[in-house]
């Protein structure tokens, strides 16, 4: 929009269609980078912006995702046998994930962009990283209209009526698949929601269940998990799961990604690693589980949850200190829940929504002792 | 080497443009401005009419509410307009120098047999009171406190400022005046802090009766209000003075001549300087004046006083400011870039973050523009303010608590500690595009105005 000194244009504020002042300056700045200059304080400006911190977020992304649809496809193949080629395996997956992503993106955006339009503000890229997390953390069969609805839910109570994007205290992504989990239980958990195209009475359930033992006979968790798959499965990702999530190798590169850039603390991730393997030691020294504490790192969406959703800048600690004690809680609660929760296996998602609702404490505690604390050592200086 | 403070955290902004360590040319006063906004947490009163005669060292300025604290003119001539602005407020006071260059005498002094009390008297009569800051709160001094110490950074580290080494290199009997003499002005003595590299073959490792220090790192290392924070920082009801070292020379000056001589070395810089070097010029010269150094003919240039990250823009008829040593050049990026961020490598661009490519050309030299390269967003991400930061507060935290005018909590991160100068790296690699250094301004003259 170039400037016009006399009237304002035709999407200008003031101009004829001005209520879609956002909307156009969304995909304006999204072609062009803003003529804006400094006005005070620093003359230059690094040439970061949040839209190439998001975007990295989103090639972080990119292997998990293609992973998935392959994943998708080949588990397909498993029980159908239709699928002989790898390319087929994966058009199969992409045309069952494409949607959606698209139904993701549409209600999200849709939604961040009228909110934007009411507020008068520029739209937020925060929701194309939520946006694309959210298929990767669904079962690939999940209605999209209720996907429509989660996502609703999420950008709306979990991200705009706080303010929007970094203002949110709890993972908007996460906030979507809670609220499937808890309104639509029987598409989110159990032995039918993962693999598409499974036949009946034959049961779909992720390696993860396994662990937990329909019987009771918790003690046997290894043995169920090792029948079906072997480390290697689990490590490539060859098993049922929601879209992303299985593979540790695809998550990995998103990982070095996220880390190389800085956009995720690495601190984080260490010791969300270190909690969990502490809590899985725990399970199997005192025989609560015979799983041993790596597979921990392995099954479900600990990996997935630990690289790309607990590292979420806005709603983990923001402290540096905050951030081990945070990081370590969400990987030891993760397994608490795996191992103490039958109904539920998967752990990650009620973790990292808990130490996000505690994140501000966290930060408030660190803050206050290490400023307490320089005021001593000014004291005694 | 004692006392050496290594800081590891910080940015050097390779920006293109270092003046070379040479002298182009002196430039003849002509119109020398005096601007009352360079003095902060001073109310002006006007001492002198259109058309009045003044002397280097009269009185032009005078503070409203302490009224012994004055401004005095740095070139003598005559008061040619006073400029005001809104409100009547005074914006500058344009003074149109003559031949003679005479100047008040205020005798000659021995810095070492001065009281206290002398010193105070002679800073004030001089209208050389002004360049001791306050801390907290980046203000003039007030001449009845006690501060705890006088603090002064023998160097900048700022964007392509000024080297201290070289433009003040023939001031050591000044500096070690000036610095006899403010050290008369507290009991906690009178630091200096020198840059570790060339402590050896700095000029001013010589400096006697001061507690020196031996900084390392990049910028904001040599920011005096890093200095203070690693050396003892200041607690709540303490106040420091800073003092730069540039106005140090010029108090040594004064005693030993008599005279007020802001004369200094100007460094021009920036990528859009043309042959960038230092001219020998007073505070107040027209930008007009340097005209040879640039090519403004599309009228596209900034002219900032100052240095790339604190400098005040004044445009291409503006006036150094009174404390500045340094021109910056920029080009004012309106050119909208297509796709700037979705590109891969954007070579041309400098970012710190490696989320760009230019950690690849550590070596590499940029002409950065004015261009704030996206939009204002809230503070997303966590961890890149501190690592430019060399000081252990939390900054986001702090700008927050300014944002919000939450006193206690300004308070608990160190408002006390830091000036906009300070924080002014945080908003060069903000991907949020916030303007911290004007939000911590603001919390700043909020705490003036409730700790009154």
């Amino acid at each position: 929009m170039e400037e016009n000194k006399n009237k304002p244009g035709l999407f200008e504020k003031g101009g004829k269609l001005g209520f879609l002042h956002s909307t156009v300056d969304a995909f304006d700045t999204f072609l062009r980078v803003p003529a804006t200059v400094t006005r005070k304080g620093s003359h230059v400006r690094d040439s970061i912006d949040i839209k190439r911190v998001m975007s990295m977020v989103v090639i972080a992304l990119i292997p998990a995702a293609l992973f998935g649809m392959w994943n998708v496809g080949y588990q397909h193949d498993l029980f159908n046998g239709d699928l002989p080629t790898f390319m087929s395996k994966f058009w199969f997956g992409f045309w069952k994930v494409l949607p959606l992503f698209v139904v993701s993106y549409v209600v999200g955006l849709g939604i961040e962009f009228a909110s934007a339009q009411i507020k008068g503000e520029e739209v937020n890229e925060g929701y194309l990283v939520s946006g694309f997390l959210i298929p990767l953390i669904v079962p690939v069969d999940i209605p999209l209209w209720m996907l429509a609805v989660a996502v609703a839910f999420a950008v709306i109570f979990g991200k705009e009526v706080f303010g929007g994007t970094g203002m949110n205290f709890l993972n908007p992504a996460l906030l979507a698949r809670a609220f499937l989990f808890f309104s639509y239980p029987s598409k989110m958990s159990g032995d039918q929601a993962w693999i598409n195209g499974l036949p009946d009475g034959v049961s779909g359930a992720t390696p993860l269940t396994h662990m937990l033992d329909h019987s009771g006979e918790i003690a046997t968790g290894l043995e169920n998990i090792s029948s079906q798959w072997s480390v290697t499965d689990l490590i490539v990702g060859t098993m049922p799961g929601s879209v992303g999530e299985t593979s540790i190798i695809a998550i990995l590169l998103g990982a070095v990604v996220l880390l190389w850039t800085g956009v995720a603390s690495w601190k984080v991730m260490v010791s969300s690693v270190a909690g969990a393997l502490f809590v899985g030691w725990l399970g199997t020294a005192f025989g609560i589980t015979n799983v041993p504490a790596y597979y921990q790192l392995l099954l479900g969406g600990f990996a997935f949850g630990t690289v790309f959703m607990a590292t979420d800048p806005v709603t983990s600690a923001q402290t540096e200190c905050g951030k081990w004690i945070y990081g370590f809680l969400i990987g030891a609660l993760c397994v608490v829940v795996r191992l103490f929760n039958p109904g539920y296996a998967e752990g990650m998602m009620l973790a990292i929504l808990l130490m996000n609702t505690f994140a501000p404490l966290i930060d408030y505690v660190v803050t206050s002792r290490a400023m307490s604390k320089r005021a001593k050592k000014a004291n005694i200086a | 080497m004692s006392n050496n403070i290594n800081l590891k955290r910080g940015l050097d902004i390779p920006l293109k443009g270092a003046a070379a360590l040479k002298t182009g040319k002196t430039i003849e006063p002509d119109i020398i401005a005096i601007k009352p906004s360079d003095f902060k947490g001073f109310t002006p009163r006007l001492l002198v009419r259109e058309g009045d005669k003044v002397l280097a060292g009269s009185p032009v300025l005078a503070d409203k509410q302490r009224t012994d604290i004055l401004v005095t003119s740095p070139v003598s001539g005559t008061v040619e307009q006073v400029v005001r602005g809104e409100k009547r407020k005074l914006l500058e006071v344009r003074i149109k120098a003559d031949k003679a260059g005479e100047a008040v005498d205020f005798g000659v002094k021995s810095a070492a047999s001065m009281t206290a009390a002398d010193v105070k008297e002679l800073l004030l009569k001089s209208g050389l009171w002004v360049a001791l800051v306050q801390r907290p709160y980046g203000i003039v001094a007030n001449p009845d406190d006690a501060p705890r110490a006088i603090f002064v950074s023998a160097f900048s580290t700022a964007p392509l400022a000024a080297d201290t080494e070289f433009t003040l290199k023939d001031e050591l009997a000044n500096i070690q005046a000036g610095a006899d003499a403010l050290s008369k002005l507290t009991k906690g003595g009178l630091h200096l802090s020198i840059k570790a590299e060339t402590y050896s073959s700095s000029p001013f490792h010589k400096v006697e009766n001061v507690i020196l220090h031996t900084v390392s790192g990049k910028h904001p290392a040599g920011n005096v209000g890093v200095q203070i924070a690693n050396i003892a920082p200041i607690r709540k009801g303490e106040t420091v003075w800073t003092v730069s070292l540039l106005m140090l020379a010029a108090i040594g000056r004064l005693i030993n001549t008599g005279k007020v001589n802001l004369a200094r070395k100007v460094a021009i810089t920036g990528p859009e300087a043309k042959d960038p070097c230092y001219v020998d010029a007073l505070p107040g010269f027209c930008m007009k004046e340097i005209a040879e150094y640039v090519d403004n003919s599309k009228n596209d240039v900034r002219f900032v006083s100052g240095n790339a990250l604190t400098g005040t823009s004044v445009g291409a008829d503006g006036y150094l400011g009174f404390f500045d040593d340094q021109v910056t050049l920029l080009h004012e990026g309106t050119e909208r870039e297509l796709l700037g961020w979705a590109k891969p490598f954007r070579t041309s661009q400098f970012s710190s973050s490696k989320a760009y490519f230019s950690w690849l050309f550590p070596k590499k030299k940029y002409p950065i523009d004015t261009n704030v390269h996206g939009g204002p967003r809230a503070f997303v991400v966590s961890d890149v303010y501190s690592k430019v930061l060399p000081i252990d507060i939390f900054p986001v935290y702090l700008i927050k608590a300014c944002l919000a005018g939450d006193i206690d909590n300004m308070e608990k991160f160190g408002i006390y500690e830091v000036l906009p100068e300070d924080l002014a790296l945080c908003e060069f690699v903000d991907p949020s595009k916030n303007e911290i250094q004007s939000i911590l301004q603001d919390g700043i003259n909020l705490m003036i105005k409730e700790m009154a």
